[in-house]
């Protein structure tokens, strides 16, 4: 079964959500945590995994051979993504514009393009206290998150209960990120920029066709309206977490809610059977 | 003209809160929200829309079925996994159109895709450029540019001295299309080493695209040892420590308010705010820090 925890808005808890669910089934389950938030991962923070294994992320970016190439120009006329451009006697690659697509070696009539590999990013793995631990890191300066979080997914393990974090937002790294979830968590706070950025997340899930339910986080505070809402949409609230200075004071040095108060686990386990009980 | 933005890498620091006070403090200025796909600037400056644009960017593959003859030729080479029984999945689909150049059956059109829309308004701090992308929508980066291209058009034809740009989270596509060619990058963060791992990270970022710094600590009383921590991080790597503010839930009353903390209360958050933005300004002014 394959959780997705995501949220519109940032800073709303996901990664408390996803780290001390992980945590709170790890020993009745055989749990996954695959942190695709891989612009700013920080599960790794709370899990301190002791990391076995990693691997770097290419996309395959064009080199053109002068020798062969005729400066025909197709290959400029085939990119989406003007990232190659044909200038008199030169042809010129930007490589971070490529989304490796493969479409200019493809139809390169000289054969003249081969495509070598960019450095995107890493994803590493291993064991958080008997869980398993996957994230992937985009390196400083690349634009492009999807590669990356591909990549990370691909160590899907189908038997057990595999939890993702996902990218704040609703945009294309979401998106990679939560297809192909069974089940998504939104986690939200009771402000209209929760409530805002809640109705957008929503929308995305639904779009993906993807069962939800609502952390309220923080509740307490604010107002009402992600609760009104969620009634007038029929999307289960299934964990209410209060807004606590002690839950703060936790986070804020990186220890799990679930081992800094224990008595939080019965209620990440009882989340879990929620899910169990709304997902497809 | 000066821009400023305000990033933090980690979300949920407070960025929009401290735009929506810096509005209110600024004189001379356009106000932007790059936060194309979980915009909330709006929620506080309440703006009026004077003008609605769509946003056509990108394409996406189209297979016609009566010319289909499911070879499977499009399948193989997508890289993507975007074409599945011979059917686009247009939330897969990059819109590379290797598919359309390749399709023997010429069955492959592209077909150009609306991601989103952006909106010039006016509020009562000034004029606003903010956008909407689509569900689920590629671009973010393209749509943050034409966000900023506008504001800078609108600071040009009224002689303003300042954009002020809301920016998004992450260190990525769109925070990159915010950052690059800026004056001055804001950085909100917050005591939490979640928050001061991402810290890192986007300060990074801006160092790789040459744009100055400042850092804003908020929340600071939450966790001091940890803004001890970011403190000296920021002056082993010269970079300056504008604000700090401490925490208190008037952030979240104003919020709820639909009003800027500064004109909500005038309690220690506003004069801390206050403080901030005097010394944003006294750097913009002086041109210090390579401005």
């Amino acid at each position: 079964m394959i959780i997705s925890v995501a949220s519109g808005k940032g800073g709303t808890g996901k990664t408390l959500v996803s780290t001390n669910l992980a945590l709170s089934l790890k020993n009745s389950h055989k749990v996954m945590l695959l942190d695709c938030d891989v612009e700013e991962p920080n599960a790794h923070v709370f899990l301190k995994p002791a990391l076995t294994g990693s691997e770097a992320v290419f996309i395959p970016v064009p080199r053109i051979d002068e020798e062969k190439c005729t400066r025909c120009g197709k290959c400029a006329e085939v990119c989406a993504y003007n990232a190659i451009a044909v200038l008199g006697d030169h042809v010129l690659t930007f490589s971070q514009l490529c989304h490796g697509c493969g479409a200019c070696s493809y139809l390169c009539p000289e054969k003249a393009i081969s495509e070598e590999p960019r450095e995107m990013g890493v994803v590493e793995w291993g064991q958080a206290d008997g869980l398993e631990f996957v994230h992937g890191k985009l390196t400083v300066g690349e634009a492009m998150a999807p590669p990356i979080i591909r990549k990370v997914k691909e160590h899907f393990n189908s038997d057990g209960v595999v939890i993702v974090d996902v990218p704040p937002g609703t945009s294309c790294p979401v998106v990679e990120a939560i297809k192909d979830s069974d089940f998504c968590l939104l986690v939200t706070e009771p402000t209209p920029f929760g409530l805002n950025d809640l109705v957008l997340a929503v929308e995305t899930v639904r779009e993906l066709n993807i069962p939800c339910g609502i952390v309220l986080n923080r509740a307490g505070v604010g107002d009402a309206g992600v609760e009104e809402y969620c009634r007038k949409e029929n999307i289960p609230i299934l964990l209410t977490i209060p807004l606590d200075t002690e839950i703060a004071r936790f986070y804020s040095k990186g220890v799990p809610l679930v081992e800094g108060m224990p008595e939080w686990k019965d209620n990440f386990r009882k989340l879990f059977d929620r899910i169990k009980g709304n997902s497809r | 003209m000066k821009e400023i933005v305000v990033l933090s890498g980690k979300g949920g620091t407070g960025k929009t809160s401290i735009v929506g006070s810096l509005a209110a403090l600024a004189e001379r200025k356009v106000l932007a929200d790059c936060d194309v796909d979980a915009a909330d600037l709006h929620l506080l400056l309440k703006p009026r829309l004077k003008q609605e644009t769509e946003f056509w960017s990108g394409q996406v593959a189209h297979i016609d079925p009566e010319k289909c003859t499911q070879c499977g030729l499009c399948q193989d080479l997508c890289r993507f996994d975007a074409i599945r029984d011979f059917r686009v999945d247009p939330v897969s689909c990059e819109g590379c159109g290797f598919c359309s150049h390749i399709c023997p059956d010429e069955a492959i059109t592209m077909k150009e895709n609306l991601s989103g829309h952006w909106f010039i308004s006016d509020t009562k701090y000034g004029p606003l450029v903010h956008a909407r992308l689509g569900i689920a929508q590629e671009n973010s980066g393209k749509l943050v540019a034409q966000v900023r291209q506008q504001a800078r058009q609108i600071a040009g034809e009224r002689n303003l001295d300042c954009i002020i740009s809301d920016g998004p989270p992450g260190i990525g596509c769109p925070v990159i299309s915010s950052l690059s060619g800026a004056n001055l990058a804001l950085m909100v963060t917050e005591p939490t080493l979640s928050g001061i791992h991402d810290l890192e990270r986007v300060l990074d970022v801006c160092r790789h695209f040459g744009v100055t710094a400042v850092v804003c600590i908020n929340k600071y009383d939450l966790n001091e040892e940890n803004t001890l921590k970011i403190e000296s991080y920021c002056a082993s790597h010269g970079i300056g420590v504008a604000g700090r503010i401490p925490f208190d839930n008037v952030v979240t009353e104003s919020i709820v308010k639909g009003i800027p903390v500064v004109e909500y209360s005038d309690g220690r958050v506003s004069q801390e705010i206050k403080r901030l933005w005097d010394g944003i300004s006294a750097i913009i002014r002086n041109g210090g820090g390579g401005l």
